[in-house]
């Protein structure tokens, strides 16, 4: 697993429970280290056992956990450098929906060892979307949840998200847009590079 | 055909670019031309006196514009912020259509003129640039943060190993807990201290790695003249110390001395040439103390070894406290 995956899963979790929890994680998954490296490679099972030993640490379902993560990676100051990265997909939210089929692309553009799962966006009538998950990390759908409910709200627009489960290795999510521009949303200027 | 029927495809296609009269003057702009100067600034503006062109050189008029047709041209605004393009001029009936981009200078651009998406053609990689810029910035930072923790882990396992890395020989560190296990214990041993002689010149004249290859070659008969309970360190750029666990008689103390020294005289190939190098040895061993302290016989090691070198180098000198001086006892090697 890459180690930007890991990383951000630890900095969710000391940055919304503190280092203390993360220490707790790292004994219960009996990592060995302290924390992970953005750069490096990990053997998944142990992005796995993190995972497990943070729902049971936080007594959590892990669905929750993962959605949560999802929200982490957008709406937290530590992470504005990945809000802005993905703010440019697109001026509007429909816009951006629609940048999620080349979000693979973009992240090997970025990183070139990083293998996210495809995704498949489909425009129904209504405003309706849905959104399917394929690859190999079961659960992203519910990281990937997490991060358009916080992405409809920075771009001020008002959605309705549902996690359809999943079957044959593709996870199935549902967007119902309400309405584009029902808040101000957070201002995303290109100049502005994240600090 | 009329320039006035083409405005809403350049529009569309080109925001950044200008209709030039047959004088030479603005008569229309793009949206994001006029995002960046207002459009009062911009139209009926003389083209040359909005924008210096930089490349190609001396053109001072509208026909030399038309002439620069196809060109690739380089220009920036006359007034601040000097904002630089890139540009391409096509003649159109007696006047000329321009467009305009931002190049290299796009950074400062968008910041300067809070440029959005909305701002570049639907065609115009500039927003795919720009995150790939900020996308590599963020992974470079990621890469920096890890060099610099293993840099400090790297430091910090250096400093903590026991090994010259050069060598093999222990280090310094690894000697000092030595001799305070030794010192606590009360066990007997011999303290040699070795210090090469002409290496530097070995160094000097036939380089560094000629140098690196003496160390390991005295490295290698260190050890095979000495068993494996003893400990051998390089305590310096061409000094050594030995410890000789349980060994206190001075006879064959003086006969490894000698051996070594009569080694260390043979010379040592190196690519070609050929480096000639001796040692010294100053030893002193815990029986000839009554409280025996490592520090001091460290400093009396140190005494024999200056006496060999005083006597004239590849000798071995035993410490003698009696005379709390010393005495040496010339061995091979002597010229």
């Amino acid at each position: 697993m890459h180690g930007l995956i890991n990383r951000a899963i630890e900095c969710f979790v000391r940055d919304a429970y503190g280092d203390d929890r993360w220490a707790e994680v790292t004994r219960a998954a009996h990592l060995g280290f302290d924390g992970f490296e953005a750069m490096l490679r990990y053997d998944p099972s142990l992005t796995w056992r993190v995972l497990d030993a943070i729902t049971d640490t936080l007594g959590k379902p892990r669905d929750d956990v993962l959605e949560d993560i999802g929200t982490y990676l957008v709406s937290h100051p530590n992470t504005e450098a990945l809000r802005r990265l993905l703010r440019f997909g697109g001026v509007d939210f429909v816009d951006f929906l629609h940048s999620l089929d080349e979000l693979p692309e973009r992240a090997r553009l970025a990183v070139d060892d990083l293998d996210l799962p495809r995704l498949e966006l489909r425009d129904h009538a209504g405003n309706q979307f849905s959104l399917t998950v394929h690859g190999s990390y079961p659960g992203f759908g519910h990281v990937l949840v997490g991060v358009l409910r916080a992405m409809a709200d920075d771009y001020g627009a008002l959605v309705i998200l549902d996690h359809r489960g999943s079957s044959g290795g593709t996870e199935e999510i549902s967007v119902a847009l309400v309405e584009t521009a029902y808040a101000e949303g957070r201002s995303f200027h290109l100049g502005a590079r994240a600090g | 055909m009329e320039i006035q029927a083409l405005i809403p495809v350049l529009n569309a296609l080109c925001p950044m670019h200008l209709v030039l009269s047959a004088t030479g003057h603005v008569a229309h702009a793009g949206e994001t031309l006029r995002k960046l100067r207002p459009a009062d600034q911009l139209v009926n503006a003389r083209f040359l006196e909005l924008f210096e062109v930089q490349r190609p050189r001396g053109l001072s008029s509208m026909q030399d514009l038309r002439r620069a047709s196809g060109a690739r041209l380089h220009l920036q605004f006359r007034d601040a912020p000097r904002t630089g393009f890139k540009g391409i001029l096509v003649p159109w009936q007696d006047g000329a259509v321009v467009n305009l981009s931002f190049g290299i200078s796009i950074l400062d651009a968008v910041r300067d003129y809070a440029l959005t998406s909305a701002d570049f053609a639907a065609t115009d990689m500039t927003v795919e640039m720009l995150y790939l810029v900020e996308a590599k910035s963020a992974a470079m930072e990621a890469s920096r943060k890890l060099n610099q923790r293993l840099q400090v882990a790297k430091i910090a396992a250096e400093e903590q190993a026991f090994t010259d890395t050069l060598t093999g020989l222990k280090n310094r560190r690894a000697l000092d807990h030595v001799l305070d296990r030794l010192g606590d214990s009360g066990a007997p041993f011999a303290l040699m201290h070795l210090d090469l002689d002409y290496f530097k010149s070995v160094n000097d004249t036939l380089g560094h790695a000629a140098g690196d290859h003496v160390l390991q070659q005295v490295a290698r008969i260190l050890v095979d003249e000495t068993r494996e309970q003893d400990t051998i360190a390089r305590v310096g750029g061409d000094e050594f110390v030995l410890v000789l666990h349980g060994l206190t008689d001075p006879a064959r103390l003086d006969r490894i001395a000698r051996r070594i020294i009569e080694r260390l005289q043979t010379p040592i190939p190196f690519e070609g040439d050929t480096c000639r190098i001796a040692g010294s040895i100053g030893t002193t061993h815990s029986d000839l103390y009554r409280h025996p302290d490592v520090a001091a016989m460290m400093a009396d090691a140190d005494v024999a070894l200056y006496a060999s070198k005083r006597e004239g180098r590849a000798r071995h000198t035993v410490f003698d406290p009696e005379k709390g001086t010393e005495i040496a006892i010339p061995t091979v090697g002597q010229s």
